[in-house]
């Protein structure tokens, strides 16, 4: 298996050199203030590194865009509070107060919060199991959130889904199949496109599950059809416990739709990834062009569930290496106080705001009783359609509908 | 209390008699020379497909089906339960599909038809047409890719659409396995009722054809009971096609529409050519009998009905094994029509009174849905139970190209159920 891995890696080497002569940046601080007004509730503008952004059969974003304060301020309270709401769901499974599965997107909420920042409410939006920050973005409540995972009756799908099945009228959920709600974003797509609808659906999926056959299925159709499908590949280099360089013969997400476009996406910068979903959703929906494949380069501190400690098939230093100089929330961070947005003081004010959010959320979320015994038939199928019985708990019980 | 004492080489002869059904035309020419036992004409004097009396070829009868119900724009309409004025058309199986899905494009223009080659008329023909007058935005092919068409079906249905897609065989429905068992059925569930793909609808055809082999002639259905939150239907001719469709198509649950697929052009009925639905969930007593309860779906419906002639007036070749006393059995012949939900409650009721079933199905023995309903059965009328429940299904190999014939339970081996069952 050693030297099966050397020659693999002897081979790739040459090739790889080649085509990453220049590759993705991931930093998370190196968009550059350009214009600064006097009056900060103008716009300001600002300008990405020149490798935030690697093109496939399409040309790059504009480097250069504006922002506001306020909508800094508000991105970074966002993740903040994302943050701290992973870290609450990690501590109540520790706690054992949440059992089951539960995948938490620490470290990537550059992605999450920065999709919100570039759609419209009315964009779906559908991921697989790592699914928690999408859903508070489109609309969800903290509470519903963890009172999902906590298996309460105040949960989003009244704790009877848990850590991978959240909704809200406009996210089609977390999903716990691996790719399979990669076609299902192109059948939604697909209805937005025949009523037309001016918008679009992102349909996101990890780097591990860019290798299901049903992704392909999906890519074929929404470029055959001109669906307004964002594929969206949150690539955070570990699908599961398998590196992707190790489970993929082409690492290069943004390329792997044929004959879609990509667009490869520094997502540790939110304000490179907003960059890229806006001109994404212009792309599908106003320009009417199709599909198209963005890959957020980003990376995820723990491990990829709660049973994974996320250090034995990567080091701990590079996990501590990315914590330290490629976190979302530092460079942001970094960005309000260096162009004088914000003091350090403005920032920990925001930061216990969070805290004192998701800490009230939590207690909440506790207070919720677990579902009555009802739940257990309810919504099987259509109320009134039902079978007349459904088998309950034990053998004596039957539940007439 | 035995009903009847049967010779005891019954079930010998009946199973000879098996195997002679199914050797090739050239051989049983052969054997007809030189037999001194004269072998049933190649479908002679029984009641086939053709000449089943289960099919309601008049219009007077095909507009009393029972549990009919018409669907017309306007519901307080007086003509709802007057059957005058009401049109009937000769329709095969194919054709009432087509039918149901007209109606279905036409009246809800949320609706869509796609699968592989359905543009052109889909390889059973159930599509013809259906692009021409509805357009090719609404009635589309797609690549081969069960499991897209599953999942591109359940994202539609998930926006409140129509969905109604074919997958060609249920033999390819199998990569479509986990888009229907893990996110169609639990949607609902999953989401705490807020979201659901009640719109969808997946046509498949379905069941032997005689020469359909491993990946033609199979019956998936039982893979999917299992899967609570879907509906399973599987209609037995033109009319109930028609119903039965337009009520799946409709229901607010995803359904699987199996469509057995020998029948697609064998069976033909006067059909109502005006919007109907047939109730889901709801078995059909089509012969009403005491003495034993035979139930079945799709094709294996008109081989049990001539299983109950060749025990009502046995063929000559067949007199020596069916005793006198077993000929004036009545046996109350159902259709199943629902896979799942299964109607449990009537199905019991008739047991209770005939005290014997026998179940026939084309699937495997081994956890076809015969084994769920026998072990309900069991439990509920364990009392009244005069024999063991029998069960008459395909054997548990792979459909082979060459033994398919010897697979699919035929009448012979129907009859020999039965028998066995009266005789216990």
């Amino acid at each position: 298996m050693a030297s099966l891995a050397r020659i693999r890696i002897a081979r790739r080497l040459p090739a790889s050199l080649s085509t990453r002569a220049r590759q993705i940046h991931t930093t998370s601080d190196t968009t550059q203030l350009h214009d600064k007004p006097a009056d900060l509730s103008q716009p300001i503008t600002v300008k990405l590194h020149e490798d935030s952004f690697r093109a496939y059969l399409c040309d790059k974003p504009e480097l250069e865009l504006e922002v506001t304060k306020d909508e800094l301020l508000t991105m970074y309270k966002e993740m903040q509070t994302m943050r701290r709401m992973e870290m609450a769901a990690d501590a109540l499974y520790k706690a054992k107060l949440i059992r089951g599965f539960c995948h938490l997107a620490i470290g990537q909420e550059a992605v999450s919060v920065g999709l919100e920042h570039g759609i419209t409410p009315n964009d779906r939006v559908i991921t697989a199991y790592r699914c928690h920050p999408f859903a508070v973005m489109r609309g969800g409540t903290i509470k519903g959130v963890i009172g999902e995972l906590l298996g309460r009756q105040c949960g989003m799908s009244r704790g009877k889904g848990g850590s991978m099945h959240i909704f809200t009228p406009t996210f089609f959920g977390g999903n716990g199949i691996v790719g399979a709600q990669v076609p299902i974003g192109a059948g939604v797509s697909f209805a937005q496109k025949y009523m037309g609808e001016k918008t679009c659906t992102f349909a996101l999926y990890g780097d591990g599950a860019s290798n299901q056959g049903q992704v392909f299925e999906a890519f074929n159709m929404a470029k055959l059809w001109n669906l307004p499908t964002i594929f969206v590949c949150e690539n955070n280099k570990y699908g599961m416990g398998t590196s992707a360089a190790r489970s993929s013969s082409n690492t290069e997400y943004f390329t792997r739709g044929d004959k879609i476009p990509g667009l490869q996406v520094n997502g540790m910068d939110i304000i490179a990834a907003k960059q890229a979903v806006q001109y994404a959703r212009k792309w599908a929906v106003d320009e009417d062009k199709g599909p198209l494949l963005l890959e957020f380069v980003t990376y995820r501190y723990g491990g990829h569930s709660m049973s994974d400690p996320g250090t034995t098939y990567r080091t701990r230093e590079e996990v501590q290496r990315m914590r330290s100089t490629q976190d979302p929330i530092r460079g942001l961070q970094n960005y309000l106080q260096e162009w004088g947005l914000a003091s350090e003081q403005e920032l920990k004010q925001l930061d216990k705001e969070a805290k004192a959010a998701v800490d009230s959320a939590v207690e909440e979320a506790k207070r919720s009783p677990e579902p009555g015994v009802e739940e257990l038939w309810r919504d099987v199928y259509f109320g009134g359609t039902e079978p007349a019985v459904g088998r309950g708990r034990e053998r004596e019980e039957v539940h007439r509908y | 209390m035995p009903l009847l004492k049967s010779p005891p080489h019954l079930s010998n002869a009946a199973r000879t008699l098996t195997a002679r059904h199914a050797i090739s035309p050239a051989a049983a020419r052969h054997r007809r020379c030189n037999s001194t036992v004269e072998p049933p004409p190649a479908g002679g004097h029984l009641p086939s497909i053709a000449t089943s009396q289960i099919l309601r070829t008049k219009r007077e009868t095909a507009l009393r089906t029972p549990g009919l119900s018409w669907a017309d724009e306007d519901a307080s309409a007086p003509s709802r339960t007057i059957v005058g004025g009401r049109e009937t058309r000769k329709m095969n199986t194919y054709q009432a599909i087509r039918d149901a899905m007209g109606i279905a494009l036409s009246k809800d223009e949320n609706a869509v038809v796609f699968g592989e080659d359905v543009a052109f008329g889909g390889v059973f023909r159930c599509t013809m047409g259906l692009s021409e007058e509805f357009g090719r935005e609404r009635v589309f092919n797609t690549p081969l890719t069960e499991q897209g068409i599953a999942g591109f079906g359940i994202g539609l249905a998930a926006m409140g659409h129509t969905a109604i897609a074919e997958i060609q065989f249920a033999d390819y429905i199998f990569p479509a396995f986990d888009q229907i068992v893990n996110e169609a059925a639990k949607i609902r569930y999953r989401s705490g009722g807020s979201f659901n793909v009640g719109g969808l609808t997946i046509r498949t055809p379905t069941m032997s054809v005689g020469h359909g082999g491993l990946y033609h002639s199979q019956s998936p259905e039982g893979f999917f009971m299992a899967a609570t939150g879907l509906k399973v239907v599987i209609p037995r001719s033109p009319i109930q096609a028609k119903g039965l469709l337009l009520s799946s198509i409709r229901d607010p649950n995803p359904v699987i529409f199996m469509e057995p697929k020998i029948l697609y052009r064998s069976a033909v009925e006067q059909v109502p050519v005006d919007d109907f639905e047939l109730p889901l969930g709801k078995a059909e007593v089509l012969v009403p009998g005491s003495d034993l309860t035979l139930l079945t779906w799709g094709t294996p419906v008109y081989h049990c009905e001539t299983a109950l002639h060749m025990l009502n007036s046995p063929p000559p070749s067949l007199e020596a094994v069916v005793p006198k006393s077993a000929r004036s059995a009545k046996i109350e012949l159902i259709d199943l029509r629902s896979i799942l939900p299964w109607d449990v409650e009537n199905i019991v009721d008739s047991v209770n009174r005939t005290g014997r079933l026998v179940i026939v199905h084309e699937a495997g023995l081994t956890a076809g849905v015969g084994a769920e309903i026998a072990a309900e059965i069991q439990k509920r009328c364990f009392l009244k139970l005069n024999a063991p429940v029998r069960r008459v299904a395909g054997w548990d190999i792979p459909v082979a190209l060459h033994y398919e014939k010897f697979h699919i339970p035929d009448a012979v081996r129907i009859l020999d159920g039965v028998m066995e069952t009266l005789s216990y």
